[in-house]
C-alpha cells in the first residue's frame, strides 16, 4: 500500500494543533518540545516523501503526472438551479509545489526553535502555530479549488490571532490590518471561484444523470470543462462591460495574490504585521506566507488564464520594477531594523514578478528558486532580529554600535545572511537572481514582436543590487555592528551575550542551505526543471490560443 | 604535469580559509596559536605557486588553451554556467604573478600581524582573498569569473575593515565594497547583455561568435565591462576607493595594489581582447580614461603625506598605463606592466609597512626621514622598488612601461603617448620625493632614532620582491633590441590576447624609448636635488609657486565632494523624506478607506479578544478536523 504521505503531512501539524491543548499548562518545557517533536517528525516524513519523489514527471496541467496523488469526494451540495456542487478532498504535488512544501517543513521547524522565548499562553501559542503550519501545508497541497480556498481562508485567523496577541505595542492595529488585507484579497480570490463554478465545470467521471460540478484545478485548465459560450469558456470568452471576462479573471487573480506577495502599493500592511509580530511569526510570515502570493499567481493565475501572463506581461515586470526599486529605497530609510527587513522582503520579491514575467525557462525558474532563497535568508534575516530583541527588546539602528566587539560570532552570521541577501555570487540569492536578470533581458529575443519585458525595466531592476548594498553595508552592519561599542544604555552591554547553542542550530541549517545552493543550485534547478519548463509550455502554447487576439499577434516560442 | 590539477590551484586556498575559519572558530585555543595559523595560509598559497610552476613548465605552450571541468554549476532553460577553469598562456601567467606574489606577503604577514586579536581571521580572508582572485583569473566561464570578481571585492571589504572597531576603517571597507558594486552592476549588465547576443557565456563561445554581434550592442557591452573594470582597477570614475583602501593593514594594501584585486579590471580587457579589438571607438575611450587616470593620479601623489597614499595614487596612476596601453591594443604589454609592477609595488607596500612598524604607526612622512642609517636593508630594496617604478632601465617597469609607450606612439595616439610621458615624469618626482622625505635627510621625529629593521620573515619577502623588481623585466627586452626575438612576454602571451598590430619605425622607436629613459634620468635628479636640498621645504616652495594648483591636487580635485553632493546626499537624503510622504499618503492612502474601517472593525474585536483566546482555537481546529475526519471516514 502506497503511504499517504501528503495526508500525513497534513494530519500531523493539525492533530498535534488540537493535542498540545491538552497538555498542562505550566509545562512549558514538555509543550515547546511536543511542538519541536511534531515539527521533527513533519521534517523526518517530508524527507521519506522527498525519497519518493520523481523529479522527471513535470504535473502542472497533466492529473497523472501529479505526485503523492489522493482523492475522495467530501460532500456533495444540491445548489438548485445551479446544479450540484461537489467538493473532493483532491491533493497532489508537482515541482512548482513541492520545493515551497519544503521550505515550510524546514522554516515551520526553525520557527518552533525560535519560538522558545514565547512564555505567554505556550499552548495556545503552539496550538495555532501548529494550525498555521497544517494550513499553508494545506494550500500547497490542494488541487481542488474549494479545498484550497479553506485551507487559504484557514491560515488567515492563527495568524490573526498569533499577531493580535502575542505582537508588540500596536498588535492590534496590525493584526486587524493584516486581516482586512488579506481578506481582501481572499475575496478577490472567491469571486473568481464562483465565476469558474458558474460558467464550468462539469465532472468529467460522472454519468450524465448524476452530472456535478466540480472545482477540480487540473480539469479546469482543460477547454472542454467550460460550458461552451460560458462567461469564461476559453474558446469564446463572454465580456464584461466590454472586456475580456478571462483577462477580468486573471486580473482579479493577480490582485488577490499581489496583496500577499506583496507588490507595491499593496504591501503597506507588510512592515506593520512584522514590525509587530513577535520573531517566529516574522519568520513564517517572511519566510512562507509571501510565497504563497507568488504560488497563487503561478499556480491559478498563469495556469487558469495563461493568456493574461501574455497580455499583461509588461505590467507585471513594470511593478516587478517598482517593487525592487521602490523597496530598496523605503529600506535604505528605515531606522527599525526589522521595519528595513521587512522593505527589503518586498523589494526582493520582486524580483519573483519579473523572472514570472519574462515567461523564459531562465525566469521562470528563477522565480520559483528566488521565492525560496528568498524564503531561506528572510528566515535568517528576521530570526537575527529576534536575537537583538530577545535581548533588550529594541531594534532601533541607532541605538547599537560596535556589536561586533561583544557579540563576534552573531556579528559574523548577520554579516553573512546581509551578504546573502545582497545577492553575494557564491550564496543562494544570487544564482536566483542571475536568473531572473539572464531570462528577463533576454525576453525580447525569446519571444520576438512580443515585448513581455522591456530592457530597461531589468536595467532599473538591477539598480537594486547596489541600493541593498547600500542599504545592508552602510546602514547595518557600519552603524550597527561596526566602530567602538556604543549602546543606547549601560546595561544592555551584560544583557547583549553571543549566540546561544539554541540560536546557533537555528541558524546553522539555514547557512548551510544557502551557501549549498549557491555553489550548486542544480540540486534545486533540476527538481523543479521537467515542471518549469512544462509550465512554460503550457502558458504559451494555450496562452496562444486562447489569447484574445489571435495567433496573429506573432509570438514566437 | 596533469591539466586535471588546476582545480587545485583555487582549492587549496580555498582550503585553507576553510581550516583557518572553521578552527578559529569552534576552537579558541587555536586562535592563539599564530605559528601554526601563519604556516598554514603561507603554505597553502605556496603550493598552490609550485603547482601553478608545474603546470607552467609541464604544460608545452602549443597545446594551451585547455579547459577542466570540475561540474555544472547553473543550468537552466539556455543558460549554463559550469565551473570550468581556463588553462592559456593568459591565465597562467597571472596565476604565478597571484600565487608568487602573494605567497611573499603571506609569509611577511607573519610577523606584520603578529600579536593581533584576529590573526586566524586575517589569515583565512588573506586565504580566501587569493581564492577568489584565482577562481577570477581562472574562470572558463564569464557568470564563474564574476563569481571571484565578487569575491575579490568581499574579502577587500573583510580585510580593509579588519580593525572595523574604528569608524574610519569600517567606512573605507564599506566605501571599497560600495564602489565596486557599482562598477560590478555595469558588469552584470553587459554579462545580460552578453548573453542575450551569444547564447552563452562561455569564454571560448564569446571569444568566438564576438565578430557576430551587431556593432552597438558590441560596443555598448564593451562599455558596461569597461565601466565593470575601472571599479576593481580604480580607474576614472570609480577610482575613489581605493586611496581609502588603505586603511587596512599594511600587507593587505599590499595584496590589493600587487597581486589582486586592481589588477582583475586589466585582465578582464586582456581576456576579452578579441572582443574589444572589434569596437575601436571604446578602445580609444578606454585609452583616454586611462592616459588622464595616469597623469591625474600622478598629481595627486606628488602631494600626499602619508607613506601610504603616495603609494596608492601611484598604483593608481600605473594602472592607468595599463589601461592606455590595453586601449591603444598592446594587451600584452599591459598584462607585462602588470607583472613588474606587481612586485615593485608589493615591494614598495612592504618596505613601508616596515616603516610604519618601525615607528609604532607612524604614516605621516613629514615625521619620517633618515630612516636609511636604521634600516639599511628595507631601505636598499626600497630604493631599488622606486627605481624600478620610476622606469630608470635596466630595472623592471622600464621595459613594460616602454612597451605600452610606443606602442600608444606606434598606434597613432601621440597626445595620449605624451600624456603617459608626462605621467611617467610625475611618478619620478613623487618617488624620488618618497624614497628622500623617507630615508634621507635628518631625522623630523624622535621615533626615528628608535627604529630597527623588521623580523627576518618580514625582511625576506623584501629580498624576493626586490629580486623581481630588478629582475622581472627582462623577459620582454624591446623590439630595438633583437627585433622582437627577446621578447619572450610578448610572445607568450600573444597567444592568448589579439594585440594590435603597430608599424613602429625602428628609429621613432629609439626616440621613445630616448625620450622614456631621458625622462627617467632626469626626474629623478630633479627630485633628488629638490627634496634632496630642501627637504619638506620643497613641498612649500611648490605650494607657494604652483598656488591654487596644488591645493587642487591636494583636494584630489574635489572629486569626492562632488561624487557627495551630486549622487550620495540626493540619493539617500534627499530620497527619505518624499519617501516617507508616499508611504503614508499614497501607498496608505490608497487603501485609507480600509485602514480606517480597520481601526473601527478593531475597536470592536478588542472586546471579544482577550481571554476567549483558547476558545477560538478550539472552534477552528474542530472545524478543521471535521473536515479531515470526514475524509478519513470516508476513505476508509
Amino acid at each position: 500500500m502506497a503511504i499517504p504521505w501528503l495526508s500525513l503531512l497534513l494530519a500531523l501539524p493539525l492533530v498535534g494543533s488540537l493535542l498540545v491543548l491538552w497538555l498542562p499548562e505550566g509545562r512549558l518545557r514538555l509543550i515547546r518540545c511536543f511542538a519541536l517533536g511534531v515539527m521533527l517528525l513533519e521534517l523526518l516524513l517530508a524527507a521519506g516523501m522527498m525519497g519518493q519523489y520523481d523529479p522527471g514527471r513535470a504535473g502542472v496541467n497533466e492529473p497523472e503526472a501529479f505526485q503523492f496523488v489522493e482523492r475522495t469526494r467530501l460532500f456533495t451540495l444540491p445548489l438548485g438551479a445551479f446544479g450540484r456542487f461537489a467538493v473532493d478532498y483532491y491533493v497532489g504535488i508537482d515541482g512548482l509545489s513541492l520545493t515551497l512544501l519544503l521550505l515550510t517543513v524546514l522554516i515551520g521547524l526553525i520557527g518552533v526553535l525560535s519560538s522558545w522565548t514565547i512564555e505567554r499562553a505556550p499552548r495556545a501559542y503552539f496550538s495555532l502555530y501548529l494550525l498555521l503550519i497544517g494550513a499553508i501545508v494545506g494550500v500547497f497541497v490542494a488541487l481542488d479549488l474549494f479545498l484550497f480556498y479553506v485551507f487559504w481562508e484557514l491560515m488567515l485567523l492563527p495568524m490573526y490571532f498569533l499577531i493580535g496577541f502575542w505582537g508588540g505595542e500596536r498588535r492590534e492595529y496590525a493584526a486587524v490590518k493584516f486581516f482586512l488585507y488579506t481578506l481582501a484579497g481572499s475575496i478577490f480570490l472567491l469571486l473568481v471561484l464562483i465565476g469558474l463554478y458558474l460558467g464550468t465545470a462539469l465532472d468529467p467521471g460522472a454519468p450524465p444523470p448524476d452530472r456535478v460540478r466540480v472545482l477540480d484545478l487540473l480539469w479546469l485548465m482543460r477547454p472542454e470543462a467550460y460550458v461552451p459560450g460560458s462567461l469564461l469558456d476559453p474558446s469564446s470568452p463572454g465580456l464584461i462591460g466590454g472586456h475580456n471576462a478571462r483577462l477580468i479573471a486573471f486580473a482579479v487573480l493577480f490582485l488577490g495574490f499581489a496583496i500577499k506577495l506583496p507588490v507595491v502599493p499593496l504591501h503597506t500592511w507588510l512592515p506593520d504585521a512584522h514590525v509587530e509580530a513577535p520573531t517566529p511569526i516574522s519568520v513564517i510570515l517572511a519566510g512562507v506566507l509571501l510565497k504563497l502570493g507568488g504560488y497563487g499567481i503561478v499556480r491559478l493565475g498563469y495556469g487558469l488564464f495563461p493568456e493574461g501572463g501574455l497580455v499583461f506581461g509588461t505590467w507585471i515586470a513594470l511593478l516587478g520594477m517598482i517593487g525592487v526599486v521602490y523597496g530598496a529605497f523605503v529600506a535604505a530609510a528605515q531606522e527599525d531594523l526589522k521595519k528595513l527587513i521587512a522593505y527589503s522582503s518586498v523589494s526582493h520579491m520582486g524580483y519573483v514578478l519579473l523572472g514570472l514575467a519574462s515567461l523564459t525557462q531562465e525566469g521562470v525558474a528563477g522565480a520559483l528558486f528566488q521565492m525560496f532563497n528568498h524564503g531561506l535568508i528572510a528566515a535568517m534575516l528576521f530570526l537575527l532580529v529576534g536575537v537583538l530583541y530577545d535581548r533588550v527588546h529594541d531594534r532601533l539602528i541607532p541605538h547599537f554600535q560596535g556589536l561586533s566587539a561583544i557579540m563576534p560570532l552573531y556579528g559574523g552570521v548577520a554579516l553573512f545572511a546581509f551578504l546573502a541577501s545582497l545577492g553575494l555570487p557564491g550564496l543562494a540569492g544570487f544564482v536566483s537572481e542571475a536568473l531572473i536578470f539572464l531570462g528577463a533581458f533576454s525576453a525580447e529575443a525569446v519571444h520576438p514582436g512580443h515585448v513581455l519585458v522591456p530592457r530597461w525595466m531589468v536595467l532599473v531592476s538591477t539598480a537594486g543590487l547596489v541600493l541593498a548594498a547600500v542599504y545592508y553595508l552602510w546602514a547595518v552592519v557600519e552603524r550597527m555592528f561596526h566602530g567602538p561599542l556604543r549602546l543606547q544604555r549601560q546595561e544592555w552591554q551584560a544583557a547583549l551575550v553571543d549566540l546561544s547553542w539554541r540560536e546557533r542550530i537555528m541558524f546553522l541549517p539555514l547557512m548551510v542551505l544557502i551557501l549549498g545552493l549557491g555553489l550548486y543550485p542544480q540540486a534545486y534547478l533540476e527538481l523543479v526543471r521537467s515542471s518549469t519548463n512544462h509550465f512554460l509550455e503550457w502558458v504559451l502554447t494555450s496562452g496562444k490560443a486562447w489569447w484574445p487576439g489571435g495567433i496573429a499577434s506573432g509570438l514566437g516560442n | 604535469m596533469m591539466p586535471q590539477w588546476t582545480p587545485y590551484l583555487v582549492g587549496l586556498p580555498l582550503l585553507g580559509f576553510l581550516l583557518s575559519g572553521l578552527l578559529g572558530l569552534l576552537w579558541p585555543r587555536y586562535r592563539r596559536w599564530e605559528i601554526g595559523i601563519g604556516v598554514l595560509a603561507v603554505s597553502v598559497v605556496a603550493l598552490a605557486f609550485l603547482l601553478a610552476l608545474g603546470l607552467f613548465v609541464g604544460l608545452p605552450q602549443e597545446e594551451l588553451p585547455l579547459r577542466v571541468v570540475l561540474y555544472q554549476w547553473i543550468a537552466s532553460g539556455d543558460f549554463a554556467a559550469p565551473i570550468a577553469f581556463r588553462l592559456d598562456t593568459l591565465s597562467l601567467w597571472m596565476t604565478l604573478i597571484v600565487t608568487g606574489v602573494g605567497a611573499l606577503i603571506h609569509l611577511y604577514s607573519i610577523g606584520y600581524m603578529r600579536g593581533d586579536a584576529g590573526y586566524w581571521r586575517y589569515f583565512a580572508y588573506l586565504n580566501l582573498f587569493i581564492a577568489a582572485m584565482l577562481l577570477l583569473v581562472l574562470a572558463d566561464n564569464l557568470l564563474l569569473l564574476f563569481l571571484g570578481w565578487e569575491g575579490v571585492g568581499l574579502c577587500s571589504y573583510l580585510l580593509i575593515g579588519h580593525w572595523y572597531a574604528d569608524r574610519e576603517k569600517a567606512f573605507a571597507a564599506r566605501k571599497a565594497f560600495v564602489v565596486n558594486r557599482i562598477g560590478d552592476f555595469a558588469f552584470l549588465i553587459g554579462l545580460l547583455w552578453l548573453f542575450r547576443e551569444v547564447g552563452s557565456l562561455d569564454l571560448g563561445v564569446v571569444l568566438d561568435r564576438a565578430g557576430a554581434i551587431e556593432s552597438t550592442a558590441l560596443g555598448a557591452i564593451g562599455m558596461l565591462l569597461f565601466l565593470g573594470a575601472t571599479g576593481k582597477s580604480a580607474q576614472i570614475p570609480l577610482y575613489v576607493w581605493l586611496p581609502d583602501a588603505m586603511a587596512g593593514p599594511t600587507p593587505v594594501s599590499a595584496l590589493i595594489h600587487a597581486a589582486t584585486m586592481v589588477t582583475a579590471g586589466v585582465y578582464l580587457l586582456a581576456r576579452l581582447s578579441p572582443l574589444y579589438v572589434l569596437s575601436p571607438g571604446v578602445l580609444g575611450l578606454i585609452a583616454l580614461i586611462g592616459a588622464l587616470t595616469a597623469l591625474l593620479a600622478a598629481t595627486m601623489a606628488l602631494v600626499q603625506t602619508d607613506i601610504k597614499k603616495v603609494l596608492a595614487y601611484s598604483t593608481i596612476s600605473q594602472l592607468g598605463l595599463m589601461f592606455l596601453g590595453a586601449g591603444v591594443g598592446a594587451f600584452s604589454a599591459a598584462i607585462f606592466h602588470v607583472f613588474t609592477h606587481a612586485f615593485s609595488k608589493a615591494l614598495l607596500f612592504l618596505g613601508a609597512g616596515s616603516v610604519i612598524h618601525a615607528l609604532e604607526g607612524e604614516q605621516d612622512i613629514r615625521r619620517m626621514g633618515g630612516l636609511s642609517r636604521h634600516m639599511p636593508l628595507t631601505y636598499c630594496t626600497f630604493l631599488l622598488g622606486a627605481l624600478a617604478l620610476a622606469g630608470l632601465p635596466p630595472l623592471a617597469g622600464f621595459f613594460s612601461k616602454d612597451m605600452m609607450l610606443t606602442a600608444a606612439l606606434g598606434s597613432g595616439h601621440e597626445v595620449l603617448w605624451f600624456l603617459g610621458l608626462v605621467s611617467s615624469l610625475l611618478t619620478t618626482l613623487y618617488m624620488g620625493r618618497l624614497l628622500v622625505l623617507v630615508f634621507h635627510g635628518a631625522p623630523r621625529a624622535p621615533a626615528v632614532s628608535r627604529a630597527h629593521e623588521a623580523p627576518a620573515v618580514m625582511r625576506l619577502p623584501l629580498v624576493g620582491l626586490a629580486v623581481g623588481a630588478v629582475a622581472a623585466g627582462w623577459i620582454g627586452w624591446p623590439d630595438l633590441l633583437g627585433h622582437g626575438a627577446w621578447n619572450w612576454i610578448g610572445r607568450w602571451l600573444s597567444d592568448s590576447t589579439a594585440d594590435l598590430e603597430h608599424g613602429l619605425s625602428l628609429g621613432l622607436e629609439a626616440l621613445s624609448i630616448a625620450l622614456s629613459v631621458t625622462v627617467a634620468v632626469g626626474g629623478l635628479w630633479m627630485a633628488f636635488r629638490l627634496w634632496g636640498r630642501a627637504g619638506l621645504e620643497a613641498d612649500h616652495m611648490l605650494q607657494r609657486r604652483l598656488g591654487g594648483l596644488y591645493a587642487l591636487w591636494q583636494s584630489g580635485y574635489r572629486v569626492e565632494a562632488i561624487y557627495e553632493r551630486l549622487f550620495v546626499r540626493p540619493l539617500l537624503q534627499g530620497s527619505a523624506a518624499p519617501l516617507r510622504w508616499s508611504e503614508r499618503y499614497i501607498a496608505g492612502g490608497l487603501i485609507g478607506l480600509a485602514s480606517r474601517s480597520a481601526f473601527f472593525i478593531g475597536s470592536g474585536i478588542r472586546r471579544l479578544q482577550t481571554g476567549l483566546l483558547s476558545l477560538y482555537a478550539l472552534v477552528m481546529l474542530i472545524g478543521a478536523l471535521g473536515l479531515l475526519a470526514w475524509f478519513l471516514w470516508r476513505s476508509l
